[in-house]
């Protein structure tokens, strides 16, 4: 019997199954699909990594190294190729690897740190032929990182999302034509510090409120035409414009894997897809916790590895202390505020610290933020520079939630 | 007098910078990091480069590497063209040097992946 199995051994699972073992817990076992660890920072090659966790940037590779040597420290056991099928209620974990077939495991407690999926062409619908030389780019950042494999000449990038962004720079130094890189939202969903060190130094037009409406090609794509489109995503006729290319990169975003979590039962928020969860990262199902991009998908890793370490310490105070309880505090979200992570917090937590991650709709220069509770303002904190892209994360001590009201909710609001 | 507007670099912040030309006088930054950033970007701008060499080793094809600190952003291309022609051994780590003083920068190649066997 293990006191936890972490699935998925990427940032999520690694720094999830550290915190685990510094707060106790002995018998600790990561499955991994891969046949490394380290998960998508293998291929994330670029710089800009660990800037809140080590104080330096590194790359994806060295952040996840210095993660594999914190685990390898321990006695932590891990599985590499091993594809896990199903969790059961009572915590009993299915998979399937080349060397053992079928195994299962029994364990105390589970964290889920599969991370996320690109959303692909079928996803967003382009009409046209359906030759080769369309990649998603994480997929193509893959072939070239990791495999050694140049994947075209004269490329198009669909979306602005930071691993299109980052191709554009990665295909461009490797010698390849960045055409445009087009995006049908009037604001990029990637960091700005991306969009000036990816495309403005190399002089890449980002093509805002336009998308690219028709693929061209029989074996090979040949082109793409984009459009420009009105403000409501619709394309505009007569703004056609051809571009002759062999590639086209798809960064049009990202979606937690939950297959597993769906399939164990576990409650999913429709705002997030990941599961809902409470304060330390419980989900719906006992004993069982999520963290990482599982959960929602996060823009820096750094808030990965912070959130995993919540969730590994949850699952020791859950093995060595017990459980919660069912008595918690609904978080609700208004003007603004797209989705909070936890969705709900337990009662009762006195001066425990709460990590509140948060979304807002659109861009501001600044705006509060405000936790109330029927109607009653309990806290307000104070933003600046705030954007879709970009999520935030405030903390309050538990026993601020009992110092106004009566309900049973907690409302995260957005304030200009 | 001419000021110039850029992103900070420095971290995935990106703080919207202002540098007059004239007296070097930087605002909108939030840290120290911003104002070197911003007289560099416009006498000297530095970028790290991050990239891929060919290794022989059992388990991998490519072995991501990355300049120690920035290095003159008008290099970048020079220096690509060198790295192509590179092929390392494993075993290697995190922090070995790959190439050292690549293109006459002064700045080292470094690894950025354990590369064991």
């Amino acid at each position: 019997m293990y006191d936890l199995i972490v699935i998925g051994g990427g940032p999520a699972g690694l720094a999830a199954a550290y915190s685990a073992w510094e707060n106790g817990l002995r018998k600790i076992l990561i499955l991994e699909r891969d046949r490394e660890l380290g998960g998508i920072l293998n291929q994330c090659i670029h710089n800009g990594f660990g800037v809140k966790t080590f104080g330096e940037a590194l790359s994806g590779p060295e952040y996840a190294s210095r993660f594999e040597d914190m685990v390898a420290s321990t006695e932590i056991e891990a599985k590499t190729d091993t594809m896990v099928l199903d969790i059961s209620p009572d915590r009993t974990v299915h998979a399937i690897n080349p060397k053992d077939g079928y195994v299962s495991f029994q364990a105390k407690s589970v964290i889920l740190a599969m991370g996320c999926r690109e959303r692909t062409r079928g996803a967003i619908s382009i009409p046209g032929t359906r030759p080769s030389g369309v990649f998603s780019a994480g997929t193509a950042q893959r072939y070239m990182n990791i495999d050694g494999f140049m994947v075209g000449k004269r490329v198009v990038i669909l979306g602005s999302g930071d691993i299109g962004l980052i191709m554009a720079r990665r295909l461009t130094l490797e010698g390849a034509k960045v055409l445009a890189c087009v995006e049908v939202m009037p604001h990029s969903s990637g960091l700005r510090a991306n969009i000036a060190r990816c495309l403005n130094d190399f002089d890449i037009p980002l093509m805002l409120s336009h998308t690219v409406t028709d693929i061209h090609g029989d074996k090979r794509i040949t082109g793409v035409t984009v459009s420009a489109v009105d403000d409501h995503m619709v394309p505009i006729p007569g703004t056609e414009q051809e571009f002759e290319c062999d590639t086209l990169l798809l960064s049009v975003g990202l979606v937690p894997e939950n297959e597993l979590t769906k399939s164990a039962g576990i409650d999913l928020d429709p705002r997030t897809r990941g599961a809902v969860v409470y304060e330390n990262r419980e989900t719906t199902m006992d004993g069982v916790f999520a963290c990482g991009n599982v959960l929602h998908v996060h823009d820096l890793v750094d808030f990965v590895s912070e959130e995993a370490t919540f969730a590994g310490k949850a699952a020791a105070e859950y093995v060595l202390n017990g459980d919660k309880g069912e008595n918690y505090y609904s978080v609700k979200t208004s003007g603004g505020v797209t989705y909070t992570v936890p969705q709900r917090i337990h009662k009762g937590l006195g001066e425990e610290k709460i990590n509140l991650y948060l979304r807002v709709n659109r861009t501001l220069p600044k705006a509060e933020i405000v936790v109330k509770r029927d109607g009653e303002e309990l806290a307000r904190f104070r933003k600046t520079h705030l954007a879709p892209g970009e999520m935030q994360s405030v903390v309050f001590t538990g026993d601020l939630l009992e110092t106004a009201g009566s309900s049973d909710e907690i409302e995260v609001a957005l304030e200009v | 007098m001419e000021t110039k507007k850029m992103t900070c670099l420095e971290c995935p912040r990106g703080c919207q910078l202002e540098i007059n030309v004239d007296t070097l006088e930087v605002t909108g930054n939030t840290c120290p990091r911003g104002e070197a950033f911003a007289k560099a970007e416009i006498t000297n701008p530095l970028r790290v480069l991050t990239t891929t060499v060919r290794i022989n080793s059992k388990t991998e094809v490519m072995l991501p590497v990355r300049t120690q600190t920035g290095m003159p952003k008008a290099k970048m291309f020079d220096a690509m063209e060198v790295i192509k022609g590179v092929r390392v051994n494993a075993p290697i780590f995190v922090g070995d040097v790959v190439v050292s003083d690549l293109c006459g920068t002064g700045v080292d190649l470094i690894a950025t992946k354990n590369v064991r066997e």
